[in-house]
């Protein structure tokens, strides 16, 4: 009986680590470590919007909204009144005839290279304003004043007119002006040199 | 550590900062070679409990990293920009983390993490989404590599004086942690995923997109670096290392890594794409790169004699296999000596005897990495591109070309470019 009784008590031992393991298998399945994080969890860290927009949230805003929030959340402090002029890099392209009182801060971002004129999809405009601005009180714009203060850049640089209404649907839609100039590096392969050819 | 310990160290080390920099660090000492050994060793240092408990460098070593002329760190609102490390003064192959370069995202803060409070989320096209603490990764088969990280920055003007100036934003770490692709392989990446998309926790949230390909190759998500957590200013507790990528690449302070089916064109990526797939190429790959730090620019040698010329090679496409030396402006080259372990992706470090007979000359290294590509002179890129080589050459994507210094017969060292 004490046979039986050690017997089953191994049993059941081996139940339970084995459910164990089913647990942590659902995890991580060679080291049972780490833990499965939940949809909310996913949903607040994932702030990715990939160029054809499929994670944008809904909402929208149009260029006019866009132009109130500008001074309302005090982005012309850093950017210029214009969207230029400012010591933070430039957002609207200038007259050309005002001379800003500031350096252009290093990495220099002016009228030629704006990322309106140089990124070629809207959505990293989107992404931008909505991971890192306002700086230090990132993450607190709503998704309705993302898309408008992306439609008032839009506007302001010439490339969406003033009463479109941006949102999930229409934004990765918008034809950015170097949507057709910018390519990839070629295909990552290892042991290859990083361009065949280059001296 | 009592207050008034904590300002006189605070005083010692800002007068040494300031003699260091009045002094010009560069110049080769010619001090008291007549005092007796005796006489030089009869000075004791006291040692107290914070020294015991944490030591610090001799208060006679003066090297300290200075920010890029272009813009100050910390910067009007505290943020830091671009920093050069003194490569000028290195040793071997390990840049001690206090010394090794910084760069940020166009300007950020350094964040202060409580890595108890630290996750990594791996998410996207995926089986398994997986969140990590940092003890948690900690408990996953690591492995230590050395590997050299450089900005896009780090390019030679004629304007620059020294080596810190012209190769100061690169630096080479011994660093500890689990391969991503270990991670990866326990969330079981989907087909059709061909990238990931990797994001820090800073202020900005630095984000890059990446070659599966690559990541699944050798990237590391570290928690060690020479021997010590990474330390704040290189992206404590987690920093992504992507061995041979410019440094914007390694992601510090990481604590996401999205599976996904294309490149994902974040802030930090279109900056680096180009109208020409080829410049796109350079901008993400560090090539073959070399340059003599001893003797290089600031530096004045006493007079004619034996010296040792010694320098840095390293490559993102693999090891170093050798370096070639020039003491006449690169008509004709002699092989110099590797003096170090040539790794993978790392800072490998060579000598070469050389007696000055005292004329002006112009020196130069470059080096051949383990595919056999070799690091190539100005010229060299002007012919490929097709432009002229002069002043005004804007070399395409990260540049590796091959730097001059040029030896003035009074024994001052110039930038070759100028």
């Amino acid at each position: 009986m004490g046979a039986f009784t050690m017997g089953s008590r191994k049993l059941l031992l081996l139940v339970m680590i084995l459910g164990l393991c089913q647990i942590s298998k659902a995890q991580s399945p060679n080291y049972g470590v780490g833990r499965t994080p939940t949809a909310e969890e996913i949903r607040k860290l994932d702030i990715s919007i990939g160029p054809e927009g499929k994670e944008l949230p809904p909402g929208h805003g149009t260029a006019v909204e866009g132009a109130g929030l500008f001074v309302r959340k005090a982005c012309f402090g850093c950017h210029g009144e214009t969207g230029s002029g400012g010591p933070a890099p430039t957002l609207i392209k200038s007259d050309g005839k005002t001379k800003s009182p500031y350096p252009c801060l290093n990495p220099c971002v002016n009228d030629t290279n704006l990322m309106a004129f140089h990124s070629p999809y809207a959505t990293t405009i989107w992404d931008y304003i909505n991971r890192a601005m306002p700086l230090t009180k990132e993450g607190t714009l709503k998704p309705n004043e993302v898309y408008a203060l992306t439609a008032y850049i839009l506007f302001k640089n010439g490339i969406i007119k003033e009463d479109e209404v941006m949102d999930a649907q229409s934004l990765p839609k918008v034809k950015m002006p170097n949507r057709d100039h910018l390519a990839l590096a070629p295909e990552w392969k290892h042991g290859t040199p990083r361009l065949q050819g280059y001296p | 550590m009592s207050p008034k310990l904590s300002d006189r160290r605070k005083f010692l080390r800002n007068s040494a900062a300031l003699v260091g920099l009045a002094a010009g660090a560069g110049v080769v000492p010619s001090a008291d070679a007549q005092m007796s050994p005796s006489e030089a060793a009869t000075k004791d240092c006291k040692d107290s409990k914070d020294l015991i408990a944490y030591g610090e460098r001799s208060h006679y070593v003066k090297s300290i990293r200075i920010p890029v002329m272009e813009r100050m760190s910390p910067d009007e609102f505290g943020m830091t920009f671009h920093v050069l490390s003194p490569i000028q003064d290195s040793v071997g192959i390990i840049t001690a983390s206090s010394l090794h370069y910084v760069a940020t995202h166009r300007g950020s803060y350094v964040p202060d993490i409580n890595p108890q409070e630290h996750r990594l989320m791996i998410h996207g096209m995926v089986d398994r989404p997986l969140i990590f603490t940092v003890d948690e990764l900690k408990r996953l088969p690591f492995v230590t590599r050395v590997h050299f990280l450089e900005c896009s920055g780090n390019r030679a003007r004629a304007t620059h004086k020294n080596v810190q100036q012209t190769h100061g934003m690169t630096s080479c770490s011994e660093w500890t942690g689990v391969p991503l692709s270990l991670l990866l392989k326990e969330a079981g990446v989907q087909s059709g995923a061909s990238y990931v998309v990797a994001e820090g926790a800073e202020t900005v949230k630095g984000a890059t997109s990446l070659p599966l390909e690559k990541v699944m190759d050798d990237c590391l998500v570290c928690y060690g670096q020479n021997g010590e957590p990474v330390r704040p200013q290189h992206g404590f507790p987690l920093r992504l290392i992507v061995p041979g990528y410019e440094g914007i690449h390694n992601v510090k302070y990481l604590r996401r890594i999205k599976v996904v089916d294309k490149h994902y064109m974040t802030y930090n990526d279109y900056g680096h794409l180009a109208a020409d797939a080829r410049v796109a190429a350079l901008n993400r790959q560090v090539g073959p790169k070399s340059v003599i730090i001893f003797p290089s620019g600031d530096q004045k040698l006493p007079g004619p004699g034996f010296y040792e010329i010694t320098g840095l090679a390293w490559s993102g496409s693999g090891a170093i296999r050798s370096v070639d030396i020039s003491l006449d402006g690169g008509q004709t080259w002699t092989p110099a000596e590797l003096r170090s372990p040539a790794y993978p992706m790392a800072h490998t470090r060579f000598g070469f005897h050389w007696k000055w007979d005292g004329k002006e000359c112009v020196i130069m290294s470059r080096c051949t990495d383990e595919l056999g590509t070799v690091q190539p002179t100005r010229a060299e890129i002007a012919k490929y591109w097709n432009v002229p080589n002069d002043k005004d050459l804007q070399i395409k994507g990260l540049d590796n070309s091959v730097f001059p210094w040029r030896v003035a017969s009074d024994g001052s060292v110039y930038n070759g470019l100028a």
